[in-house]
This record gives structure tokens, sequence and C-alpha cells, in this order.
């Protein structure tokens, strides 16, 4: 089994054993989306305007929740030390964690899709909608991966994460919710414009750069 | 074993500071092949941090370090290879079982029958009955035996242990002086690290003292005893020198 693998593995296992990112991040998806319709008073008629923006607010809030948790469990026992004085390269390690936290994040936007699609009246099934949101998860993955390595380093994690991840990913986000409001809108592919380009450009520049500094950030 | 190299370690001019505060200063190191050597040394003196940077954790600010005759600076993961680390943290998950743990360690270190090696370890360190329990689940001294297996799973060539007796019982202690020995028996080595002098003594082949970020070796005998003997808790000369070596750091 590929390293990369090899890492997904134990973390899923992990998972399994405990469920508390999981379970955590989609209470606190649904808590999210329930308070933005109160508070936005999302009337009939309004979804295609409100329903981009409160569903990546609601996917950016919860990646920082399940992030801070990415490397929580390596640090406890030294695990983290445990992989790194392994015969495993930087970029595999970072590339298992990011695939794990992007297979996390999907299951648990999967689970919420369908309720944000009822609560705020927009159709979830559509192919563009889902293209977008996996691009967008894809950048939050690899981004949060670097930043969560970075933050699990210093006391105060919860704080820091957030910080350094928003003003590096709010391009994917800006992007992301521009190609949703037009995929809820019916719009074909090419008509999402610029912006699924864009969060692609993004995700290519993250998954280049990331993995070259996460290998300076886990050095002693 | 792989191919030996002239020795199991060897470190040249090594340094290290954190901030302004140097902790290795010109420290040259050579362990050979089948052999324990043994670091005294008080609080603070280096012994975690030269074992970090044999174990290619901490970076040396400057000098040279191969082991097994791969240099750890350009061939950092070939060194990974040939090394098993017993720190002062278990480096397991305490939510997975023993063989669990093992077994992704297995899988990390790219053993391709891992099961009966896994087996294989866990009866080792007398772990069998408790494979399928979760670490959180083990005392210390279980969970300190279950890093051992860890550590010796894809059988490296050198051992880094740091102070690996802490927090074992008797019982685990002997379990661990047999497997130290027959480690060396094989021709493989081993560097630890310990505040007890009679326990180091027994398992050492050689003894140093880690003292102004230099390793001393206290008594020109624990120099020359590098025939595989054992030095023996008895003897008082060369406990009464190394006990000398840690006050005068000489």
């Amino acid at each position: 089994m590929a390293p990369v693998l090899v890492i997904v593995w134990k973390d899923i296992l992990l998972e399994l054993r405990s469920r508390d990112l999981v379970v955590s991040v989609l209470v606190f998806g649904l808590l999210v989306v329930v308070v933005f319709n109160f508070a936005l008073n999302n009337a009939p008629g309004r979804a295609e305007q409100l329903a981009p923006g409160i569903l990546w607010a609601a996917f950016a809030f919860a990646a920082v929740l399940a992030m801070n948790r990415a490397f929580v469990r390596d640090q406890e026992q030294g695990g983290l030390e445990g992989l790194l004085i392994s015969p495993v390269s930087r970029d595999a390690i970072f590339f298992g964690k990011a695939l794990t936290s992007l297979i996390f994040m999907l299951l648990i936007e999967a689970a919420l899709l369908p309720v944000y699609a009822v609560m705020l009246d927009f159709s979830a099934l559509s192919f563009n909608l889902i293209l977008t949101i996996f691009l967008g998860t894809l950048g939050f993955a690899v981004v949060g991966t670097l930043f969560s390595a970075m933050a699990a380093q210093t006391r105060s994690r919860e704080i820091m994460l957030p910080v350094l991840f928003f003003p590096v990913v709010l391009p994917v986000i800006i992007a992301a919710v521009e190609a949703s409001t037009r995929a809820v809108g019916g719009e074909t592919l090419i008509g999402l414009g610029r912006w699924l380009p864009l969060i692609g450009v993004f995700d290519a520049l993250f998954l280049v750069v990331c993995p070259w500094v996460f290998a300076y950030v886990v050095e002693e | 074993m792989t191919a030996p190299a002239a020795e199991a370690v060897q470190a040249r001019d090594l340094e290290k500071s954190y901030g302004e505060w140097p902790v290795l200063w010109n420290l040259d190191l050579s362990v050979p092949w089948g052999q324990t050597l043994v670091l005294f040394g008080a609080n603070g003196a280096g012994k975690t941090t030269l074992l970090r940077i044999l174990a290619t954790h901490v970076r040396a600010d400057h000098g040279s370090i191969a082991v097994a005759g791969h240099n750890l600076r350009t061939q950092p993961e070939e060194v990974r290879r040939r090394i098993g680390v017993v720190g002062h943290r278990s480096l397991l998950y305490d939510d997975l079982t023993c063989k669990e743990n093992l077994v992704y360690y297995g899988r990390l270190y790219g053993l391709k029958d891992h099961k009966p090696r896994v087996e294989e370890v866990l009866a080792k360190v007398e772990l069998s009955s408790r494979a399928d329990h979760r670490v959180r689940t083990l005392s210390n001294g279980m969970q300190k035996r279950a890093a051992i297996a860890r550590a010796i799973l894809h059988q490296p060539d050198v051992l880094l242990l740091d102070e690996p007796e802490a927090g074992l019982d008797l019982e685990s202690v002997s379990i661990l002086g047999t497997l130290l020995a027959e480690w060396t028996d094989s021709g493989r080595s081993v560097v630890m690290t310990t505040h007890d002098l009679d326990l180091g003594l027994s398992w050492g082949h050689r003894a140093g003292v880690l003292h102004g970020g230099k390793v001393n070796f206290p008594d020109a005998k624990l120099q020359n005893a590098g025939n595989g003997v054992s030095l023996g808790v008895t003897d008082g000369e060369i406990r009464q020198a190394v006990a000398e070596a840690l006050k005068t750091g000489r």
C-alpha cells in the first residue's frame, strides 16, 4: 500500500473509532445554516442570491473546524514524529493528510448539501454545483492541511488556523460563491465563466506550493 | 541487516544550538557494529537532542552524520529505514490497538509480509495477549513495550533509545535487556541514554558522558571494551569513573 493511502487508512480508522470530527462538524454545519436562514430572512425567490453565500460560509467554517483536528491525534502521543522518522517523504505525508481532510470534508458536505437545498430552496442536483464544491473543497483541504500543521505547533492552535487560513483561501471562496450562484441559477459549464477555472488555478498553485512549504514547517 | 559500513554511526564536528544556547559543540561520535553505546549526562546536557538529530527529527546546525554508511543530510530516507527509535513518547495512536499500530508502521516501512512480523515482535515484548487492546487501555509500562515493538518492527540496523527503562517494571526491564543483547549479538548497534548508572553499565559495551556539548569517555577501559563483553554492574572502578565524569564533566 502506498504511504499516502496508509496515512489515509490510519486516519479513517481513528475517525471510525472516535467519530468526534465528522459528527461535531456535521452538527456545526447544520447550526450554521439554521442561524443564517433566520438571520437573513431567506424569503422565497431570493435563494439564488443567498444560498451560495450561506453554503460557502458554512463550508468554510466547517473546514476550519475540521482542519483544527487534522493533526491533533498525530500530536497526542507523537504520531506525527513517528511519521517524520519513517522512510516516507514529506510530500507523501502532506498528501496523505490532505486526502484524508478532503474525504472527510466531502462526506460532511454530501450530508449537508441536501439539507441546505431543502432549507434554502435550491436544487442540489447540479453537476456544475457539485464540481464547484469539489474544486473549492480541494483548495480548502490543501491549504488547510498546511496551516493546520503550522498551527498545531503553536499554543493558540484554534485561533491561529482561521487567521492563517481565511486570507489565503479568500480567492477560492469568492470564486466558489460566484460559480455556485451561476450553477444554482441553471447556467451551463461555460456559463460559469472564469470562476471555475480560477478555482482550478488556485488549486493547482496550492498543490505545488503547500507540500513544498510543509517540508519546512515540520522540520525542527 | 544491510551491507555494513565501517561504523554503525559516525558523527563528526556536530553542532546544535537553540537560539543563543549551544547544546552540542564539536561533538565527535562513532558507534561500531554490534555494540551498545550508553550515554549518560545531566538534565539538559543534550542527550535527547543528540538522539533526535540521529533520528533525523532535528537538524544539526553543523557537522556530518552517517548511519549505516548513509549520510543523514543527503539520504535521510535511507537513514530512517535503518533506525528504530524509542523516545519519551510512544509514537503510537491511543485509539488504535497494538496490532493496528504495528500494521500501520509496518506498511509505512514497506514491510512485504508484515503480519507474521507483527506477531513476532508482540511476542518478543510479551504483548501477544494484548495485541487487540487499544493502546490507551494499556499501562505506561505496556505502552513502552509496544513502543519498543514498533521500533524493532522493521529490523533496523541501529536502535536509538532515550531512557528506555523509564516507566518499565523489573520484568519489562529484563525483557528489554535480553532484546538488546540479542540485537547486538546479531551485529546491530544501539545508542541509548539513561540516568541509571547500574543499568547503563550492565547493558552497554561503551559508556560516554555528555557534558559541555561533547561526549567524553571517562575511562579507557570503557573504550577498550569493544569485544562484546558486558561491562558488568559490579565493576566499581568504571562506575566510579562515570559518576566522577558526570560531576566534573571530564
